[in-house]
């Protein structure tokens, strides 16, 4: 299944944006070099807003603690929090980003 | 392809000069190859007496395990010595057959026991005696522990510093243990006679037998050790000796490879030996004419050869170690420094002895300033000992007063005192023994121990204390991650170097430091310390990339634990009207304020409102931000000064809103707090902002730099006392522009004012010493001129459409893929 998600440029460069898709909450991040990664709208240390946090180098920090997670693998990074949830996001040919609700 | 570097030895010395080396990027230059005799990784060997003693596993001294050299590709030999060296051929020949070629070699072979001529060491079939033992490796104390477990009465040859530990490790295992000592008080090389003798007697409190000035001749016994005989006739039975006499480099290797050696392995300045491709550290080398048995300087010339070899101070010297050591024998606190006694007749003693406590001070005071001390049985003064006497500090006049300083008497339990479960991380809920077992684990730096166990990641006022901690795991020098020295994590350049980089390359956004100066590599922990600079360098030039500011100063707003976010509005100087009242009120109840709340800074924070709201909040307050959320200058606080108080001798209101009015929105490495007061009683509490002033009699002000009543408290020092507001607002701008240049990224004032000093703040900032004053005040003045209201800027015009979006809609999920277009995949 995929959701579209809508223009690429919705979401700032070298930042995050949540979407609400169908009730369920999701952190899109789009990276500075390009890359956008998709993973769980909360953190699971006290459901801070991962999408308001910074990004860089592939990884998110929490903007109510500073904790670190990898986009990709959603793995926490230097902290014993649970993996994040993550999805696969795609951009077609003219820049219209889609999720891909299989689990990346 | 990379160099190989070989290293021989893998006990302190070795496997800490590793570690500096990789720590400094090393890894990517060299290949690294080790040596070990033991066959296990490395261990503390400080520790051995405890595992001796019982009170530590072998598991618990472990500094780095096997898997430690796997994992940062080390290739070691453990358990195979290394036989000869090919030095024409640039080759190490080890036993087994292994031969591993290199580059460069660094030898750190460290030292063996050294064992004075006896008689009676070996039993009739030649081989040593049973029951005799010297103390060195983990393997000697496990011999000793297995052997105790038989005896009754243990003989310990040596009386220094190891000999005791070894004493120690015996009388755990409920031995009499006796010491024989050729020298006429125990530890002279570290103590006096004085301190020598009030030891003894701590010690033989704790049972141990002391016998000085003995030299033994002979162990008696037949095929196993049953005593010993004195050069004087006198015998001591026992059933173990362990001899602890001393040490010898192991220069063997060396000499035979056709290096120069005398007492140790010759090196330079560069730590070279006579081959250039050769080094040696640590205890076997002896450089200046002496060799150094202390972890202190091996790890001083660990940090130096690291340098060298990393490449990243390729011409790094060593110019000698100063000794001072802290230790603990017995369980006893010993500090020592410099000198043991005056040498010349000017030189000063004091001493205060404490017999029945066991404490002994002592201070050797050349041309004011401590040339040497001892501090036996009181651990307490001792960091303020070192510190006086590393930085060549003058003493006060009247030396007792840094011997008994006021404050020391009443201070709080030392985190060293405190019990395991104790909480030393406040912030952070964590333990004593949670940060000491992540040290022994492994962590041993600072910085590696905070990340690792989150203490002192919050408000950051218990570093000190996981820093004495980490300190009494480690020995007293822990491992230095050079990243500390760097302005932020992610570029390895300390901020002077930084900034003239960015200046010289012109670089004017966060991403193009990345690009330039850490390889292209994009850290996120280091944007937005990098974004707080880049603005404080280039001003309205900054090249604004909006990803690197925290997500508060993206939405001017301070975000709460729900996600949700506060306004605070500019209250000029803590004065409002009954019409802006008002129309606050109105503007809480209008958008649903979810609490209303007066601030600490003389304010009113609205708060509970989501993200989409912002703008029209603001909008309808019509009044600028009060940057309660970013990392500038916050407010000022004010008494009711002259119009109406009666003890007032200072307009403080009208200087507190001319302070907030000039300064609004100025970013530093840190939040700033000001306060103004109108008469020294300072209601407004100045003397504990970050900038305070303090009206005084006769028309004048105190100009207050660095106090702080938050996770600290401090009283500010007096910078200058002016006679105008004009003159509070200049020195106060000039003292902000030095330190949005100077401080580190989130350094507070207080902490900066600390480390500079004020009479070296005094001097760049009233006297200009530097001559930069008139550029200070241009530049602040420019910061000043380019303030905009960011409320009213951004709430008529996003800067993206999504600035303030709440959460954006995806479409319902459909069960067709899309079709994806082949090479647009990211």
């Amino acid at each position: 299944m995929t959701c579209k998600l809508g223009p690429v440029d919705r979401v700032p460069l070298g930042e995050g944006k949540a979407f609400d898709i169908s009730g369920r909450r999701v952190a899109v991040f789009r990276g500075r070099s390009g890359e956008l990664f998709a993973t769980q709208a909360e953190c699971p240390h006290k459901g801070g807003p991962l999408a308001d946090g910074i990004v860089g180098g592939g990884t998110v920090i929490c903007p109510l603690h500073a904790y670190k997670y990898d986009l990709k693998s959603g793995r926490p990074l230097g902290n014993d929090c649970p993996v994040l949830k993550t999805w696969r996001v795609e951009l077609d040919a003219y820049g219209e980003m889609s999720l891909l609700m299989e689990p990346a | 392809m990379k160099q190989r570097l070989v290293v021989i030895g893998n006990g302190m010395a070795g496997a800490r000069f590793v570690e500096d080396l990789l720590a400094r990027g090393g890894g990517e230059r060299w290949q690294i190859i080790m040596f070990g005799d033991e066959p296990y990784g490395n261990y503390n060997r400080i520790l051995l007496s405890g595992v001796l003693a019982q009170s530590h596993e072998p598991s618990d001294i472990f500094i780095n395990p096997l898997a430690w050299y796997e994992e940062n590709d080390i290739k070691l030999h453990a358990g195979v010595r290394a036989a000869r060296i090919d030095r024409g051929a640039r080759v190490v020949h080890g036993m087994e057959g292994v031969t591993e070629p290199y580059d460069k070699l660094v030898l750190t072979t460290g030292s063996r026991a050294l064992v004075p001529p006896m008689e009676g060491m070996k039993g009739k079939d030649g081989a040593p005696k049973e029951g005799l033992f010297v103390f060195r490796t983990l393997e000697d104390c496990n011999g000793i522990a297995a052997y105790a477990s038989r005896c009754k009465k243990a003989v310990v040859i040596g009386g220094g510093l190891l000999g005791l530990e070894a004493a120690r490790g015996l009388l755990g295992h409920g031995l009499e243990v006796n010491v024989v000592h050729l020298m006429g008080h125990l530890m002279e090389m570290q103590l006096d006679a004085r301190g020598g003798a009030l030891l003894q007697t701590r010690l033989e409190q704790m049972g141990l037998r002391v016998h000085l000035r003995k030299n033994t001749k002979e162990i008696l016994g037949e095929e196993r050790a049953s005593g010993v005989r004195f050069e004087d006739g006198a015998k001591l039975g026992c059933d173990l000796v362990v001899v602890s006499a001393g040490i010898r480099p192991n220069v063997e290797l060396a000499r035979e490879a056709g290096l120069l050696v005398e007492r140790g392995i010759v090196v330079g300045d560069d730590l070279a030996t006579t081959d250039p491709h050769v080094h040696a550290l640590g205890e076997c080398a002896q450089h200046r004419g002496r060799t150094y048995g202390l972890v202190g300087p091996c790890w001083e010339q660990a940090q130096v050869l690291a340098e060298r070899l990393s490449g990243r101070k390729p011409r790094a010297t060593y110019a000698g170690s100063r000794i001072s050591t802290k230790l603990k024998v017995m369980g006893v606190d010993l500090t020592v420094m410099g000198a043991r006694e005056a040498v010349t007749d000017e030189d000063q003693e004091i001493e205060y002895v404490d017999k029945k406590r066991g404490v002994y001070k002592k201070l050797v005071v050349r041309e004011g300033k401590l040339a040497g001390a001892i501090l036996l049985g009181e651990a307490e003064s001792a960091t303020r000992f070192l510190h006086a006497f590393d930085r060549g500090a003058r003493l006060p006049d009247d030396p007792a007063q840094f011997l008994f300083p006021a404050a020391e008497a009443a201070g709080p339990q030392g985190v060293l005192e405190m019990p395991d479960e104790a909480q030393v991380c406040n912030c952070n809920g964590v333990s004593k023994g949670a940060i000491l077992a992540s040290a022994r684990g492994g962590k041993r730096s600072l910085k590696a121990l905070c990340e690792a166990t989150r203490a002192g990641t919050g408000c950051g006022s218990c570093k000190k204390d996981v820093k004495a901690l980490l300190e009494s795991c480690v020995g007293d020098a822990p491992a230095e991650d050079p990243s500390v020295h760097w302005y932020v994590p992610g570029v390895p350049l300390p901020k002077p170097e930084l900034i003239r980089e960015i200046r010289l390359r012109g670089l004017r956004s966060v991403s193009s430091v990345f690009a330039v100066l850490a390889n292209g590599r994009e850290d996120a922990p280091s944007k937005i310390g990098l974004a707080s600079l880049l603005k404080t360098i280039w001003g309205k030039d900054y090249d604004d990339e909006r990803d690197a500011r925290f997500i508060n100063d993206r939405v001017h707003a301070n975000i709460q634990k729900d996600g949700t976010f506060s306004v605070v509005p500019r209250i000029y100087g803590g004065v409002t009207t009954p019409a802006e009242l008002k129309r606050i009120a109105e503007v809480a109840e209008r958008h649903g304020a979810k609490m209303v709340k007066i601030t600490g800074g003389q304010r009113i924070d609205l708060l509970g409102f989501s993200k989409e709201k912002l703008p029209e909040v603001w909008r309808d307050l019509g009044m600028p931000s009060g940057h309660a959320y970013t990392k500038a200058f916050r407010t000022c606080k004010t008494c009711v000064g002259t119009d109406f108080c009666r003890y007032g001798v200072g307009d403080s209101t009208a200087l507190g809103i001319a302070i907030e009015k000039r300064f609004q929105g100025v970013e530093s490495p840190h939040k700033m707090k000001l306060a103004a007061a109108g008469c020294p009683r300072n209601c407004s509490e100045a003397t504990t902002k970050d900038l305070g002033a303090v009206a005084i009699e006769g028309g004048k002000w105190e100009v207050y730099i660095g106090g702080a009543a938050g996770s600290r408290v401090r009283k500010g020092d007096v910078l200058c006392v002016v006679d105008s507001h004009d003159d509070v607002l200049k020195y106060m701008g000039r003292f902000m522009q030095y330190y949005r240049e100077h401080a580190k990224y989130l350094e507070r004032t207080y902490d900066f004012a600390e480390r500079l000093g004020i009479e070296k703040l005094r001097s760049v900032l009233i006297a200009d010493s530097e001559g930069i004053a008139p550029r200070l005040d241009a530049d602040i003045q420019a910061a000043v001129d380019a303030y905009v209201d960011p409320w009213s800027r951004e709430a008529a015009e996003p800067v993206h459409p999504a600035q303030f979006a709440g959460e954006l809609k995806g479409e319902e999920p459909r069960l067709v893929p899309l079709r994806l277009v082949p090479g647009v995949r990211r």
